[in-house]
């Protein structure tokens, strides 16, 4: 840690990959516990594949049916990227008139919060009826779920703005449409990230779901015919490819965040 | 008096500021309404330095916004310049009592704010920006955003953004309050140098006595609420004012003189 290169602002790839080792050394050994523990309890108690599958077998299982998860894999991803896609491009508009709009503020906000009550995976039969098997009801159902919390952190993060703010904007000469450039929007980015990051993990709930009713691709397809064939090495292989996704999806949304709003990471660091 | 303070700002235009008989009730939901000022009446010359005391709550900063035109009146009348006030005032550079950055802007984007809402020239501006910042003592700081910066540096950016436009009028609400007690004395020195230099108009709005009277040629007393004007004092001191000023029996007299009108409406007690 005394070397020159330590002192350099930019540190290397590798001092960076092996700041994040062992920043999550505690994490990534805890994991890896777990994983022993279970390769070693399966073949010890003898549990049958077809009940607990080991570690082993399952990443024998995604390295052999690597083809068949990554088709399924991308036809979830389609479904969560267009239904997420659907709630952002809604979402925030909606909250922009919910903040600015008083019909808006006094109908279809509490209207959305009461409908929010409703478990919208309890509407995905019905989508099914009426759009059929392909990938619309999965998007619907990706974006009915993904939409509320994108909706509710826009609104909370544009109302955050201080009184102060719109005086000092109003008394600089701005109009409504400059407020809200200047001030409003910006101000709200860190809400908004915040319902975004929500956001992409119901999206992929959603799209799942979708396919436990009626599908003909996906990954949450693949694990209904896995459990009717009884294979449980392809449910589990399934599951981690689902959770894969999910973890990639989030971090890309982390990532963005990075590059939109690199103040607030500078605050946030800072409270840490 | 009045004359000699014409004969400064012969050239700058007109931005002298007319307050006449202005009521100020605040509508509130729960509690009624609250009667803020009483029939204030306060005339700044163009170019003239005024600042106000007076208890918390007195009603200083609803004067403030009222003479911004960022909140209206109840009854009475504003002029600025001559005009009627009826929505912000556009000669106006306002230093809020708290700094108001915003978090996501570089400190120099900051202080740039309002020549980008107002369709300024940017290149001028940036350089008078970067001039400012220099004079506040931030030079080096531009790029850094608010997050970054002390309190005392964060007031200065705010300070800097209100003079980034070469305002005519300055309202300044408490703007040192937040500072400690040698920052606050450098930036009365600043302050009064900028001010000796562009002769703006200011209102300087302060709980500190001594901090009115160092900088102003004229001291509004305010009584509790609802506000009034109770006392407005000349204040004969030289300029440029310094470390010297202080000491000067005529401001230790001055500020006596504050202090027992404080004492007289029961603001200040000793007992
Ligand atoms: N937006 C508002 N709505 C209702 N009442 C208000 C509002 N703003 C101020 N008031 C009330 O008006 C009175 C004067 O407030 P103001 O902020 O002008 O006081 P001040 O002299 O600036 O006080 P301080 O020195 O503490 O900043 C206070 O009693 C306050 O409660
Ligand atoms: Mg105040």
């Amino acid at each position: 840690m005394s070397t020159a290169s330590s002192i350099d602002l930019q540190p290397s790839a590798g001092a960076r990959v092996w700041a994040w080792f062992t920043e999550q050394g505690a994490a990534l050994g805890i994991l890896l516990l777990i994983f022993l523990a279970w390769e070693a309890a399966t073949r010890l108690l003898d549990v049958p594949v077809y009940i607990l599958p080991s570690p082993s077998v399952i990443i024998v299982k995604i390295y052999a049916d690597w083809a068949l998860l990554m088709d399924n894999a991308w036809a979830s991803l389609q479904e969560v990227i267009l239904g997420f896609g659907l709630s952002v491009v809604v979402g925030i508009p909606l909250a922009v008139a919910i903040v600015y709009s008083r019909i808006f503020e006094r109908v279809a906000f509490p209207l959305m919060v009461s409908l929010q009550t409703v478990p919208k995976v309890a509407l995905a039969p019905i989508l099914v009826m009426w759009f059929g098997y392909g990938i619309l009801p999965k998007v619907l159902v990706a974006f009915l779920i993904s939409f509320f919390p994108i909706v509710i952190n826009t609104v909370i993060g544009m109302r955050s703005v201080e009184k102060e703010m719109i005086y000092l904007a109003e008394s600089m000469g701005a109009g409504q449409l400059q407020t809200f450039i200047k001030i409003r929007f910006p101000k709200a980015l860190p809400n908004i990230f915040g319902g975004l990051k929500v956001g992409i993990g119901q999206a992929v709930i959603g799209a799942i779901v979708g396919e436990f009713i009626a599908a003909e691709k996906g990954l949450g397809y693949l694990q209904l015919i896995a459990q009717v064939r009884l294979d449980t090495p392809l449910l589990f292989s399934s599951v981690v490819i689902l959770s894969l996704m999910g973890v990639i999806l989030f971090n890309i949304v982390v990532w963005v965040e990075r590059m939109v709003i690199p103040w607030h990471r500078q605050i946030t660091e800072r409270v840490e | 008096m009045t004359a000699q303070r014409e004969m400064i700002t012969h050239s700058a235009n007109d931005v002298s500021v007319e307050v006449a008989g202005v009521t100020k009730h605040y509508r509130t939901a729960k509690s009624g309404p609250v009667h803020a000022l009483d029939e204030v009446s306060l005339n700044l010359g163009s170019g003239e330095f005024v600042s106000i005391v007076g208890p918390s709550g007195c009603g200083k900063s609803t004067l403030l916004m009222l003479i911004s035109g960022l909140i209206p009146v109840s009854s009475g009348t504003i002029k600025v310049g001559g005009k009627p006030v009826n929505g912000p005032v556009d000669e106006a550079g306002i230093v809020f009592q708290r700094d108001v950055l915003l978090d996501w802007r570089s400190v120099l984007s900051n202080v740039m704010l309002p020549v980008e809402i107002k369709r300024l020239d940017q290149k001028a501006h940036l350089n008078k920006a970067t001039e400012l910042l220099h004079s506040v003592g931030l030079t080096g700081f531009e790029e850094k955003y608010p997050s970054e910066l002390s309190g005392g540096m964060r007031q200065r950016v705010a300070i800097c953004r209100a003079l980034v436009q070469s305002p005519g009028l300055l309202l300044m609400d408490e703007p040192f309050g937040a500072l400690d007690a040698l920052t606050r004395e450098q930036m009365n020195l600043d302050l009064q140098r900028m001010w000796l230099r562009d002769r703006n108009t200011v209102l300087f709005i302060t709980h500190s006595i001594e901090e009115a009277i160092f900088l102003s040629d004229r001291v509004a007393v305010m009584s509790a609420r609802p506000g009034r004007i109770a006392e407005v004092l000349d204040i004969d001191l030289g300029r440029p004012r310094g470390a010297q000023t202080r000491s000067d029996r005529k401001f230790v007299e001055y500020i006596d003189r504050v202090r027992r009108r404080f004492l007289a409406q029961g603001i200040l007690s000793e007992s």
